[in-house]
């Protein structure tokens, strides 16, 4: 009768052990690299949106950082709930306009844009995009294309009497752009392109009845 | 009756460099053993993060980084790792080195991890990295595994530029973001779209192993 050796199982606590020792020192490499990266990290994204800020408001030399409040006030402190925005100053402190984000759903995931908005033209004169998961070489054409991004530097977003813009902002097919409202699209990029024009339609709505009710305030910061 | 006694020929370094056991872990990732065109490895990024030849270097190198210090950890407790929970604690110290390379790739540059964010998670599921922990590093020491790592990323590398190239170059008429052809270039779109990334991979295994078969038989 012959016996068959079988090996020792390991015991649950010392798999226990290593398991959570291994978690432990993993944790405490992670953590590690947060604390020596996270100051270098909040630096850099802090000089990436005032670089930002300079890009799509062409020839401001200043930034400062406004909060629209939840009554739709716009001031220095900042409040709960309060959204940032960013005024943009020329060398004499004349403004140059508003930086103000936007963000909506794109192919792959949530796109965030900053755009440079002209409170005296009434037009959209820059955009960047801050954030975007888009598919490189397609999607992320919004943030490369020359011929799309020309289509921010004079976009109409007059207001109505009601408020709101009188020609929402709308993506079209490439080469079919007649009005200075519309974005002519990217080929190959069609979610993303139109996205944008979304974003864009939904954040002018939103946003550009308020700072023209509190234009003085962003005219005359020290006030 | 005269004895001809052979002295044994002299090796050149080269010769015994080439023959040490450490520059077979280096080299084999690179050309025998490489994890993309001989192993099949790694077909995810490898087809999704080609299309261009930045991304292509940025990724390969991050998964180097990973795939290296995994090793190391990895070889470093291959004996305190019970084997019952062994590939749970493989994937743990995977998926933390990929969460350092985010935080070092974010603070190293905004625009960099911009272009690559969406796919450095992905190198937790890359085999590759599994494969050499499972393969090599759990059975060897540090420094063979950190040898195997350094040539399987560097491989890794290779292929990944070289289809990142090719794609760049006919999808877009660039290398590295830098212009080739004239204005009049039509760009083919296949290349960067998924198709291109299975045509360009075919092509350069094709290529691999007519490189291969003639060394084997020449």
């Amino acid at each position: 009768m012959s016996t068959v050796a079988t090996k020792p199982k390991t015991q649950s606590s010392k798999m226990i052990q290593v398991m959570g020792g291994l978690g432990a020192l993993c944790a405490l490499l992670i953590v590690l690299t947060y604390e020596g990266t996270a100051e270098r990290i909040a630096h850099l994204k802090d000089e990436a949106l005032q670089e930002a800020v300079i890009y799509v408001l062409p020839g401001a030399k200043t930034t400062k950082e406004f909060y629209i409040d939840s009554d739709h006030h716009i001031s220095t402190e900042w409040t709960e709930n309060a959204v940032p925005i960013f005024a943009g100053y020329d060398a004499n402190n004349q403004l140059i306009g508003v930086a103000i984000e936007a963000s909506g759903r794109g192919y792959a995931d949530i796109i965030k844009v900053l755009y440079g908005y002209d409170p005296i033209k009434q037009q959209i004169i820059g955009f960047y995009v801050l954030e975007s998961k888009e598919t490189p070489g397609l999607g992320d054409k919004i943030q490369k294309d020359a011929s799309f991004l020309e289509n921010f530097t004079e976009l109409d977003v007059s207001l109505g009497s009601n408020g709101s813009t009188n020609n929402g902002v709308v993506t079209v097919k490439r080469g079919q752009k007649k009005n200075p409202w519309e974005i002519d699209g990217i080929t190959g990029a069609t979610i993303s392109s139109r996205a944008v024009g979304v974003m864009l339609n939904a954040s002018t709505n939103e946003w550009l009845a308020i700072i023209q009710a509190n234009l003085s305030v962003i005219q005359n910061p020290e006030r | 009756m005269s004895q001809l006694v052979k002295e044994p020929k002299q090796k050149s370094f080269f010769t015994t460099l080439a023959e040490s056991p450490s520059t077979n872990e280096f080299m084999k990732g690179i050309w025998k053993d490489n994890p993309v065109f001989v192993q099949v490895l790694g077909m995810c990024p490898t087809l999704a993060v080609t299309n261009t030849a930045e991304n292509a270097l940025a990724m390969g190198f991050a998964t180097t980084f990973v795939l290296v210090m995994s090793n190391i950890l990895v070889s470093a407790l291959r004996n305190v790792i019970p084997k019952e929970v062994r590939i749970a604690s493989y994937i743990l110290i995977i998926a933390t080195f990929v969460t350092m390379t985010d935080y070092v790739i974010q603070a190293i540059s905004v625009d960099l991890h911009k272009s690559l964010g969406a796919f450095i998670s992905l190198i937790v599921v890359n085999c590759l990295i599994l494969s050499r922990a499972e393969a090599f590093a759990s059975k060897n020491t540090i420094i063979p595994s950190v040898l195997d790592g350094l040539g399987m990323g560097l491989g890794f590398v290779l292929a990944l530029f070289s289809l990142g190239a090719v794609r760049e170059l006919l999808g877009n008429g660039s290398i590295l973001g830098y212009s080739i052809f004239s204005e009049n270039f039509q760009e083919w779109i296949v290349m960067i779209l998924p198709a291109g990334g299975f045509f360009t991979l075919a092509l350069w295994l094709l290529l691999f192993n007519i490189l291969k078969e003639r060394r084997n038989h020449g």
